[in-house]
């Protein structure tokens, strides 16, 4: 008998449950951190799941749930994983929540700096790319990676821009790109859209009823996530970023369901 | 005197067991088996049952055939798609046939959905999840239409939607945001395809054609081969080689015609067959 | 779980996590390829970046220009190739600042080498296929393992599906297993229209069999100084990047759809 409630109903072996973070009784114990130098490697702890995002006619939009979650346990329930950066960009973090936390403060070191040179010059989300990247890369290079992955979302003189990067420094841009559980899921729901009609011709409504009903299949779907989510969105008027929604689910085709097999009551 | 034993029992052979263990510690690598990973679905309608499935095989990231039947035959009434080893699903979906078609034979009736259901699921745990074979069946019996997923070590669900394979996820997308409860034929067909499509091109283990298997009273429909949204593009060149491209270091000419000397024991001693001579008397 | 404990070691030593060791590296798929003609050179690449069985993106370019005359194709882990190329593209910027002209295609070979050499124990994942034109007028192909062992090929394939083009290479353009016909003799250079026909050819056949590979094909053509585009006309879907009409080496990027299942 497994007498930890946090290992219930997960699998055997911790070391193959990719998506999982450190359950509460085997957390790692450092005796002497100096013991083999320095800690390098990590694991991810309070995890966030799927950032998705397509570009649209207006701009960039962006959705991400509210869940924080410790290991199986629905931790915290009003977590903002959506963030702005600067008045053209929006972060979205998926992973580790206290490594995205630390993002946010040296983003924000980055933009007060910015500010007050004064130069008439502000960072826009491909500079802000670039700098997220180069901290990305960097820090799997010196194997004390932070573990997120990250969308970055943007609209500054008149072009939209996104972008991913995650905790190996890989990058990429692409017109739709979804995060964690949602790249799997959700991703071919809006490629299909996207490759049907191209991100000009996608106006504010479509763009928000393709994130919304993703959100909703990720919530029927994805073991991790929550049915309160928020949107975002960075156009020429600015970055928005929506307060929690949630959606209506079906779930009355369960009422016809009998047993797994031969039953038929 | 120890005589081996020549006669073979049922099912699997272990005899190869030992030897192969041994190999392979000693770093002899264990052959790869072609798998399909694969997106394969199926989906209640009004009705009916509609099956679909991708048509690519793969060994590792090799395609090893661009277009495989997942959708096997179990009775005429009864298909089922399969994910996993190739070798497991076929053999598995074959044997049950089998089995299934005697189990008609001896009860003088249509075999129930449940019933090959039970015999698959039966025949997967006994083996522990070593026959790798990940199933969705669905077909029509008295009962009415009926779907399950059989997972490789045994275990069942009976849903109006499922999917499995590799595109599992992509396809259960799909089915996610566009199934609805007693759909026409048509639009069950019709979501049944979009979810394989969006294995085939969400998912790098699925690939090339769309074959869709539609199953009601009347009688099911094989449409092998449904969609072909992959067809390649003709070559830029041809690549014929001229006669005599090919090194070759020995040169035999043999004569193929064989020539044989006929003596007739008594009269015409000496007359080849090949110089003619007189007609045989055939009397 | 009570005999665990029991042990002696146990009691000094909590049973420990498992420690997944964090893994730097991963494949993002793809295939790049290079030939070199007597006055040209082809640089070709697909475009789709993969983890796992997923695409992450179906137009993630492989190949980059470095000057007017110099191609790099790179190919293995995405993250380390992107600084690489980041990287080179600095270290010519500084030639270019410190000596007025571009560095000549031999001399950014030796560099990359030694750029590589110098991360021996922590490597870029990274394969290299530099194209481009020789100072002397020849195309010219170099290839690179992820340490910087490299040599000058006429033809080179690398990445995913390697295994499956560089046999095809070999019989095609060094004309391996094939006797030419009696009192002839295998051309040494092929014309370009035929190389970008192989290298297509190349591109379809490995998205056919591997399933890494597709979405779309850039392949990146330079002509040598004052050599006319023949072999360029009636092609599709090509365009000139370095100024036409120019004298200098001229550099042109074709890009083709390949199958995107």
């Amino acid at each position: 008998m497994d007498h930890f409630p946090t290992n219930w109903g997960r699998p055997r072996n911790d070391a193959v449950d990719a998506y999982n973070t450190y359950p509460l009784h085997s957390r790692p114990v450092h005796h002497d951190s100096f013991a083999d130098g320095v800690q390098r490697t990590q694991q991810p702890i309070v995890t966030g799941t799927s950032v998705l995002a397509i570009r649209y006619k207006d701009g960039v939009m962006m959705a991400a749930d509210t869940l924080a979650s410790y290991g199986s346990l629905a931790r915290f329930k009003d977590v903002t994983r959506l963030h702005a950066v600067g008045d053209y960009t929006i972060l979205g973090a998926g992973g580790d929540m206290s490594d995205f936390q630390y993002l946010k403060s040296v983003l924000n070191d980055l933009i007060i700096d910015e500010f007050t040179q004064a130069d008439g010059h502000a960072l826009g989300p491909s500079e802000i790319f670039e700098v997220l990247s180069g901290i990305m890369y960097g820090r799997r290079s010196k194997f004390n990676p932070l573990w997120n992955s990250l969308l970055v979302g943007g609209f500054k003189d008149g072009k939209s821009f996104l972008a991913y990067v995650d905790l190996l420094g890989t990058t990429y841009k692409d017109n739709a790109i979804a995060t964690g559980y949602g790249a799997y899921i959700a991703l071919p729901l809006l490629r299909e859209i996207m490759d049907a009609k191209g991100p000009e011709n996608i106006s504010e409504e479509e763009a928000r009823s393709m994130l919304t009903e993703s959100m909703k299949v990720l919530f029927y779907r994805d073991a991790r996530s929550l049915n309160k989510f928020q949107i975002g969105k960075i156009t020429a008027t600015g970055v928005e970023i929506s307060d929690a929604i949630s959606v209506p689910t079906e779930w009355a085709f369960a009422e016809k369901i009998r047993g797994y097999g031969a039953q038929t009551q | 005197m120890a005589t081996p034993n020549v006669y073979r029992g049922t099912g699997f052979d272990f005899s190869n067991h030992n030897r192969n263990e041994f190999l392979s510690n000693k770093g002899f690598p264990v052959p790869k088996a072609q798998s399909t990973g694969t997106t394969i679905v199926g989906c209640l309608f009004k009705g009916g049952v509609v099956l679909g499935a991708d048509t690519r095989a793969t060994a590792g990231p090799i395609v090893a055939d661009k277009n495989c039947e997942k959708i096997h035959y179990l009775t005429e009434s009864i298909r089922c798609c399969g994910a996993g080893t190739a070798a497991d699903t076929e053999f598995t979906t074959a044997l049950i046939s089998s089995n299934l078609e005697l189990h008609a034979l001896s009860t003088g009736r249509k075999p129930h959905v449940v019933t090959a259901m039970t015999m698959l699921k039966q025949m997967l745990f006994r083996y522990q999840g070593h026959v790798g074979a990940a199933l969705v069946l669905g077909g029509i019996d008295a009962t009415g239409p009926h779907l399950f997923t059989i997972h490789p070590h045994g275990s069942t669900d009976k849903l109006p939607y499922v999917t499995m394979g590799s595109g599992s996820l992509a396809a259960m997308g799909v089915f996610e945001s566009g199934w609805k409860a007693d759909m026409e034929r048509q639009d069950a067909v019709d979501i049944v395809c979009k979810a394989i499509e969006a294995g085939i091109f969400n998912d790098l283990g699925s690939g090339s054609n769309v074959d869709v298997c539609v199953i009601t009273p009347e009688g099911t429909d094989m449409m092998r081969n449904y969609r072909k949204p992959n067809e390649r593009v003709q070559k830029e060149r041809n690549y014929k080689f001229r006669p005599g491209t090919t090194a070759w270091k020995k040169e035999t000419i043999r004569k193929l015609v064989v020539e044989e000397t006929v003596t007739y024991i008594s009269g015409n001693a000496g007359t080849t067959a090949a110089e003619g001579g007189d007609a045989m008397d055939t009397s | 779980m009570s005999d665990l404990m029991a042990h002696p070691y146990h009691q000094y030593h909590p049973q420990q996590p498992q420690q997944r060791q964090f893994n730097p590296y991963t494949e993002n798929g793809g295939t790049i390829l290079a030939i070199a003609g007597a006055d040209f050179s082809v640089i070709a690449g697909d475009t789709r970046q993969s983890e796992g069985y997923s695409i992450q993106t179906r137009y993630a370019p492989k190949v980059f220009k470095l000057t007017d005359k110099a191609v790099l194709a790179v190919n293995g882990f995405a993250a380390d190739g992107n600084m690489f190329v980041k990287k080179v593209k600095q270290r010519l910027e500084w030639y270019r600042h410190a000596h007025s002209k571009d560095m000549p295609l031999r001399a950014i070979a030796r560099m990359i080498q030694t750029m590589l050499y110098a991360q021996r124990f922590f490597p870029y994942y990274v394969y290299n296929i530099l194209g481009g034109i020789e100072e002397d007028g020849t195309g010219a192909v170099y290839s690179f393992d992820p340490v910087g062992s490299y040599e000058r090929e006429a033809c080179r394939a690398a990445g995913a599906a390697s295994a499956l083009v560089q046999p095809f290479l070999d019989n095609q353009i060094y004309f391996k297993n094939q006797t030419p016909a009696l009192g002839s003799a295998h051309p040494t250079h092929l014309p370009l229209r035929h190389v970008v026909e192989l290298v297509i050819d190349s591109f379809t056949g490995a998205t056919e069999r591997h399933i890494e590979v597709g979405d779309s094909l850039e392949m990146y053509i330079v002509l040598a100084r004052g050599r006319s585009l023949q072999g360029l006309e009636g092609l599709k879907d090509v365009r000139e990047l370095s100024t036409p009409g120019s004298n200098g080496e001229r550099l042109f990027v074709l890009r083709k759809p390949l199958k995107r299942d």
